[in-house]
């Protein structure tokens, strides 16, 4: 996998607020827990709301969308697919602009999402395309302007994107 | 027992021009008994009403939000109620219409139908305040006190199935309802 150094939490997390995200929907993932879950926990500049199942994140990010606050929601693979339907009718048949950060757990360091032994990770990038949800792999910090670019765009266009995050991110030494 | 549409209009008397998120059924009725562009129709997948009520809280804490639920809708997110009452957002108050059945799907029974008690999981799970209500009377003379209490407060209506108003699925998926709401609450987000 093609990527420089792995990705910084705090480099996302400075993406985050560059691009004006105000509110974090969350349920722990051990791919971000770590680096951005707990470091965003601690930051005043973000309102987390910790939720019990995904889906509750993907309205509660629309509804923020409704009233101009930007929102992202911090979740596993796992979660992103027991909330197919509601990202199918709320995100991609309203149009409206959910950001997703999803760890991918369990993903192998030297493979790509879409060569995975994983079948829960394989089928990722097929399941988005089939969707027609736009989609980043992110694994290393030279992606981490991605970030910025995907949230941006999301809000700009009124779309939602997912942002795959297949390596662990690293926090601060 | 209550009529829902009957229920419905005691609350729309009482509610002004309030942020409301009815689901599904409680739209068919709602959009009827208060046609309003600050009517959040568009809650997409069953059983999200509460949790779009959440970021609209969390959005506009100085407005109140009010969600009419479902029963069956709730049981398919009941974990929003932990949220919520962890959260604790006391611009938000939750009616859950109880009927027992799946109204717009077969008007099958739910799970748990003659023994489930909306009201009193919502209490464990951390709403400030909570209640019920099977007789209009009461309903009537009890909803001012319950729309003025700091929330999160959950409200479990006893009803059956009252007037049929039109299961109008085009209005509530629709383009031109989400842009009337988001015209209409940034509207009011900037005191114009």
């Amino acid at each position: 996998m093609a990527a420089s150094t792995p990705l910084k939490g705090t480099s996302l997390i400075r993406s985050l607020k560059k691009s004006r995200v105000e509110v974090i929907a969350a349920l722990p993932d051990i791919v971000t827990c770590d680096a951005i879950l707990w470091p965003i926990t601690r930051d005043a500049d973000f309102t987390l709301v910790p939720v019990c199942k995904e889906d509750e994140g993907v309205s509660i990010c629309a509804a923020l969308s409704y009233c101009n606050k930007r929102a992202a929601l911090l979740i596993q693979h796992t979660g992103f697919l027991d909330s197919i339907n509601a990202i199918r009718c709320i995100a991609m048949e309203y149009q409206l602009p959910i950001v997703m950060i999803v760890g991918l757990q369990g993903m192998e360091p030297d493979r790509v999402p879409l060569d995975s032994g994983k079948l829960g990770i394989r089928i990722l990038e097929p399941i988005c395309a089939a969707m027609g949800l736009s989609y980043k792999v992110l694994t290393g910090e030279n992606h981490a302007a991605l970030v910025s670019e995907s949230i941006d765009w999301a809000y700009e266009n009124s779309r939602p994107i997912a942002l795959l995050i297949a390596t662990t991110p690293t926090g601060d030494a | 027992m209550m009529k829902r549409d009957q229920a419905l209009e005691i609350l729309a008397e009482h509610i002004g021009d309030t942020i409301v998120v009815p689901v599904f059924q409680s739209a068919f009725d709602w959009m009827n008994i208060r046609p309003h562009p600050l009517n959040y129709l568009c809650v997409g997948a069953m059983g999200q009403a509460s949790s779009h009520a959440l970021g609209l809280a969390l959005a506009m804490p100085n407005e109140r939000i009010v969600v009419l639920d479902g029963d069956g809708s709730l049981l398919m997110n009941l974990g929003s109620l932990v949220t919520i009452g962890s959260r604790r957002p006391k611009n938000l108050t939750h009616f859950v219409s109880h009927n027992g059945i799946y109204e717009v799907n077969g008007r099958y029974p739910i799970p748990g139908a003659q023994s489930i008690h909306f009201d009193r999981i919502a209490k464990e799970a951390g709403y400030a305040y909570t209640c019920s209500f099977s007789d209009l009377d009461e309903l009537r003379h009890e909803i001012r006190d319950v729309l003025a209490m700091p929330g999160p407060v959950f409200v479990s209506l006893h009803v059956e199935t009252g007037k049929e108003y039109p299961t109008d699925y085009v209005t509530i998926h629709s383009a031109e309802s989400r842009d009337t709401f988001r015209t209409a609450v940034r509207r009011r987000m900037s005191g114009s």
